[in-house]
């Protein structure tokens, strides 16, 4: 797909210039040109009053082998790696030994005066850092940061590119994906591009029959697994046409590689073309959260509650219980809903995703979308006064009974346990 | 000139309500209502605000998918909106993001200018939260997601928004037009009213085919999409754990405390 | 014959129940047990249109029809059958003998405000020695020349305590007995010589306001005669007639919301190894419940068609409100003994349900006047 301006019919009206939403149309005396920035985007064509720009078919094949190697948007803020940066260089470092020997994984840093931040890229498995500097991407900004990807994607043509699905990656991702006219799959939960280890992934994790996929499938396209439908459903995503394959991943999912301190990579300098008359918008403050930290990604026990604490004052008792505990609070979607606690302290397919050591789910039903956000965690401790809600089913340990009961019991017992187990061994 | 504000919405399936054939392993979408999703009634709300507060300002609402989708936008009406327009058309059918957001843009631009583009920051049904920035990336205006706070100047131009990020916030400033994504916590969104509900009557739904939004069907549909399913499935439940068997709170607590203790987790 | 709502009445359904369970029925039970009049949720059923459904925008209404007004009552019911009454009472017995009796004066005067709800309304008949029996009235209003003088209390007024609006019955000339000797006025709060006495404490629907009113030498403006004098006696029992259909929908909501938390809980509690709901004697009573409560809604809706459509709906909604009262009553009844020893608790709403069902069998006329108006429409006065 090409716009092109029909010469003999331009009257050099500039009309087009002005409808023209990305900059893409020049005038070259008296004639309209279409220039590298143009996305197709068919504004001129509208705009035209004398037909004199067509958009023509081209049936020409992209050429997805002139695409190579796996990008990692190394999200930083404040000059400062995220987690989900290091867990997708992780995972990329995987996916590209899977691709191939010479498959390399490149973590991409984009900011201003963070060329530090590439050592420890090295160290948690990248090949190779491409450093995108300029005083004007210090913070995140949508067309700053999406101008010099796009820019950096057309001249480096990475095969994948993954991105945190940050509230930052989220943003910038759709972007630049729309801008590339390729895909992109938000969310992503697990990745393959080798057909066994799909299969293999599948036959242990899922429901999926797959019969009907072949082992030694050579193909290397990305397969790209997430929950949708509120986590009742999973999909697996394929992006067969076009290139760069775009994925955001979600934060807590992804394995980071042992550090290697000392890990040495190749670093390119990529050079950035950005003027402040590109970014239309303008950051006033940046505020760090000053209400109470939910880290829930980060906590070792979390104690959620649920609709069956019956009002909101029940958060007060699993307040309680984190506090003895050391945990943090959680909640499900339905007490969210029902306005008894913050959005942040939801876990779930459309909270956070939590993998704590224990989970306590306190008047939790466990409906399917809860379940996505902490089924692995290592222990599940399920308290509900019905003795059928599908949290069981996920539960490592259930009891049946009223959770105002049962909770002060444990928060009773707690610092005891050590005695109480040592009994049950006489 | 009105002030024009266009607000994506989408009606979705009530992800709350559906569950899974414990049997079959499928989804059970019988009996699921379908639903304006969620964030897309705090975009609406938001939009509805400025109305609320400023002269000479009309809202659009612009939806893609089945003609069931026209008694979502009556919802939308009943709430306030003065029009509703339904993109449906077998050729967009099967539209990934990409492709959805070419027949939405295209839909946008027939309207024709808007100073402001609202959407929901994502959908329940899908949560990809990116049509919304890939319309934006079509229409070829700036964008602020995941917004909390709004405020628009009294010279309807320029806006301060506060965005959400995981960690804290950030105050932003940008003018019109632009779209931005609305989150839960931007507002509460009012019911409809009942007199706006018998004053749907009284307004416009148009419902637009591929043909009507003179959209390239080389841009939407299944076909065009750049992403394709390769397989679905629904996600396997872990093996059935303990229960643990106690005459009392107490002992139920002493049970699992000594089980805990056991697996070296506390 | 249609039996499908219209899209508009499917809507105000999901309106209103969207709005009932997120603005009553958090506070239904509090405010049940602090016998507590809801005004934060008056206030916004106004802004929402629920407290002029039927009644045309011009006047501040929101433009709806009958039907779309029983739903509305239904659905509030089905949550809190004290948010019910507030609506019915002000809309049935206030709003609407004003909208059908009144001058084109006192409808600008009192119909907008009332409509878009600012204003609550309240409607004046009964008394210590006269219930439905009209023409027992101690209430006396007398011509003064440029206005009228009113002596005499009422009881058991639904709103009474947060109402600015009333419609008042009173006796105008006993010699020419019920029907010619009473008239009907329009009373504002601040009226000299009007007060509110003491507030009823009730079994059930406690969160709604009865009160006393009481005339001691209250002056009301000559132009506040509504209808002519002596219509007092038709403008009671034309009004009488609608509110019917307002409580007959309350009735069906406390019936319809019994019934759907008794299923939920038939589904999710176990006895003897076997959910409630699998037993077959416990699903013949629900089988049982939901057949009555769907007579019930055709009934009504018949009667409030009848009325959108200015048909004569007297016995019909005379039928609703006696078949929907004593389905409430059994119903509710029912739902209690579904849920044992549970049942009896103020854990669960259905005994609260069971509290509110009997007042429908009561006011505006009991089960038995209901008998005396459908026997009468069968073998004539």
């Amino acid at each position: 797909m090409a716009i092109k301006v029909i010469k003999d019919k331009c009257k050099g009206c500039k009309l087009c210039i002005k409808a023209c939403p990305f900059d893409a149309i020049d005038m070259d005396g008296k004639l309209a040109v279409i220039n590298e920035k143009c996305t197709a985007c068919n504004q001129c064509i509208a705009a035209c009053p004398f037909d004199a720009i067509e958009k023509t078919e081209d049936n020409k094949v992209v050429d997805l082998s002139a695409y190579k190697h796996v990008w990692v948007y190394a999200e930083q803020r404040n000059g400062k790696l995220m987690n989900v940066a290091l867990e997708l260089i992780g995972e990329g470092y995987r996916l590209a030994r899977e691709i191939s020997e010479d498959t390399k994984v490149c973590a991409v840093l984009v900011g201003d005066e963070i060329k530090g931040l590439a050592d420890e890229c090295y160290a948690y498995g990248a090949d190779s850092v491409y450093l995108l500097e300029d005083p004007l991407l210090k913070n995140f900004t949508t067309d700053a940061y999406t101008k010099v990807m796009v820019d950096a994607i057309n001249e480096y043509k990475p095969e994948i590119v993954l991105l945190g699905a940050t509230h930052i990656g989220r943003d910038l991702a759709p972007r630049v994906a729309a801008r590339l006219n390729t895909g992109l799959t938000a969310d992503c939960t697990r990745l393959d591009v080798r057909v066994s280890s799909y299969i293999d992934y599948a036959n242990k994790n899922t429901t999926l029959d797959t019969s009907s996929l072949d082992p030694n499938d050579p193909s290397t396209g990305i397969k790209q697994t997430r929950p949708a439908f509120g986590g009742n459903l999973m999909a697996t995503i394929i992006c067969p046409k076009t290139r760069p394959q775009m994925s955001t991943v979600r934060p807590g999912v992804m394995q980071r590689r042992e550090k290697v301190e000392g890990a040495k990579g190749e670093l390119v300098n990529v050079k950035v073309a950005i003027s402040e008359s590109d970014i239309k918008t303008k950051i006033i403050e940046i505020v760090k959260s000053a209400k109470e930290l939910v880290s829930l990604t980060d906590a070792d026990i979390i104690c959620s509650g649920g609709r069956g604490l019956g009002d909101p004052s029940g958060f007060k008792v699993i307040k309680e219980f984190a506090d003895k505990v050391g945990g943090v609070v959680g909640s499900s979607r339905a007490a969210v809903d029902a306005g008894w606690i913050d959005h942040s302290h939801q876990v779930g397919q459309t909270g956070t995703t939590v993998k704590p050591k224990i989970y306590f789910a306190c008047g939790i039903s466990g409906a399917i979308q809860h379940l996505a956000g902490m089924q692995t965690s290592d222990i599940i401790v399920a308290i509900n006064k019905d003795a059928d809600a599908p949290i069981f089913e996920v539960a490592d340990f259930g009891i049946v009974g009223d959770l105002y009961k049962v909770i002060p019991q444990i928060i009773k017992e707690w610092d005891s346990a050590e005695d109480l187990f040592e009994a049950s061994l006489k | 000139m009105a002030f024009k504000i266009i607000v994506l919405a989408k009606q979705v399936p009530d992800t709350n309500e559906i569950k899974i054939d414990p049997v079959k392993k499928t989804l059970i979408r019988e009996g699921v209502p379908s639903i304006l999703n969620h964030d897309d009634a705090n975009a609406l709300e938001e939009a509805l605000k400025i109305k609320d507060m400023f002269d000479d300002v009309h809202i659009t609402v612009v939806t893609m998918g089945p003609p069931q989708a026209k008694d979502m936008l009556a919802e939308c009406l009943a709430m306030g909106a003065d029009d509703g327009v339904l993109v449906s058309d077998r050729a967009v059918g099967g539209s990934d993001t990409w492709a959805t957001s070419n027949a939405l843009a295209a839909a946008i631009h027939k309207i024709g200018k808007f100073d402001l583009l609202f959407a929901g920051r994502q959908a329940i049904d899908g949560d990809t939260a990116q049509v919304g920035p890939q319309c934006a990336e079509k229409l070829g205006v700036p964008q602020v997601t995941y917004v909390t706070e709004f405020k628009i100047e009294k010279n309807m131009k320029d806006i301060t928004v506060k965005r959400a990020l995981e960690d804290g916030y950030e105050l932003i400033s940008i003018q019109t037009p632009c779209m931005l994504t609305a989150i839960k916590e931007l507002n509460t969104p009012r019911y409809m009213s009942i007199g706006g509900i018998f004053d749907v009557k009284n307004k416009t739904i148009n419902v637009w085919n591929a043909k009507d939004i003179e959209v390239d069907l080389a841009t939407v549909g299944l076909d065009a999409s750049p992403t394709n399913v390769f397989r679905s499935f629904t996600p396997a439940p872990k093996g059935k754990g303990v229960m643990i068997e106690a005459d009392t709170e107490k002992e139920a607590a002493d049970k699992l405390l000594i089980n805990l203790k056991a697996k070296h987790v506390i | 014959m249609n039996f499908q709502l219209s899209k508009e009445q499917e809507m105000v359904r999901k309106m209103v129940r969207e709005f009932a369970v997120t603005e009553a029925e958090p506070i239904a039970a509090d405010i049940d047990k602090e016998h507590r009049f809801p005004e934060e949720t008056v206030k916004k059923m106004a802004d929402y249109g629920l407290l002029g459904v039927p009644f045309p925008t011009e006047l501040g209404g929101a433009g709806g029809d009958y039907i779309s007004y029983a739903i509305t009552v239904e659905e509030l019911s089905r949550v809190c059958a004290s948010t019910g009454v507030i609506c019915s009472a002000h809309t049935s017995l206030c709003c609407w003998p004003i909208f059908a009796w009144g001058t084109d004066e006192q409808k600008a005067k009192y119909l907008p405000p009332l409509l878009k709800g600012e204003k609550l309304g309240a409607f004046g008949l009964t008394e210590p020695n006269a219930g439905t029996d009209a023409g027992g009235q101690q209430t006396r209003a007398i011509d003064m020349g440029d206005h009228w003088l009113l002596n005499g209390s009422k009881v058991f007024i639904t709103n009474g305590g947060y109402a600015e609006t009333f419609v008042v019955i009173a006796m105008t000339d006993k010699s020419k007995g019920t029907r010619g000797g009473i008239s009907a006025f329009i009373v504002e709060k601040d009226f000299e010589g009007f007060s509110i006495g003491k507030t009823e404490d009730k079994m059930g629907i406690c969160a709604s306001s009865t009160t006393e009113l009481i005339f001691q030498n209250c002056k009301v403006p000559k132009e506040n005669l509504l209808g002519n004098i002596g219509d007092g006696f038709k403008v009671a029992l034309s009004t009488l007639d609608g509110g019917r259909i307002g409580i007959a929908s309350q009735a069906l909501g406390i019936a319809q919301g019994a019934f759907d938390i008794t299923v939920e809980y038939m589904k999710a509690r176990k006895q003897f190894g076997k959910k409630l709901s699998q037993m077959e004697a416990l699903q013949f009573e629900i089988a049982d419940m939901k057949t009555r409560i769907e007579a019930a809604r055709l009934l009504i809706y018949k009667a409030a068609d009848m009325k959108e459509k200015h048909l004569p709906y007297g016995p019909a909604s005379a039928m609703a409100k006696l078949f929907a009262a004593e389905t409430a009553m059994h119903v509710t009844t029912k739902a209690v003994q579904l849920h044992g020893g549970y049942g009896y608790t103020k854990d669960y709403p259905v005994e609260r349900m069971m509290r509110d069902a009997k007042i429908t069998e009561i006011y505006e006329g009991t089960s038995e006047v209901q008998k005396i108006v459908i026997a009468a429409s069968v073998f004539g006065k």
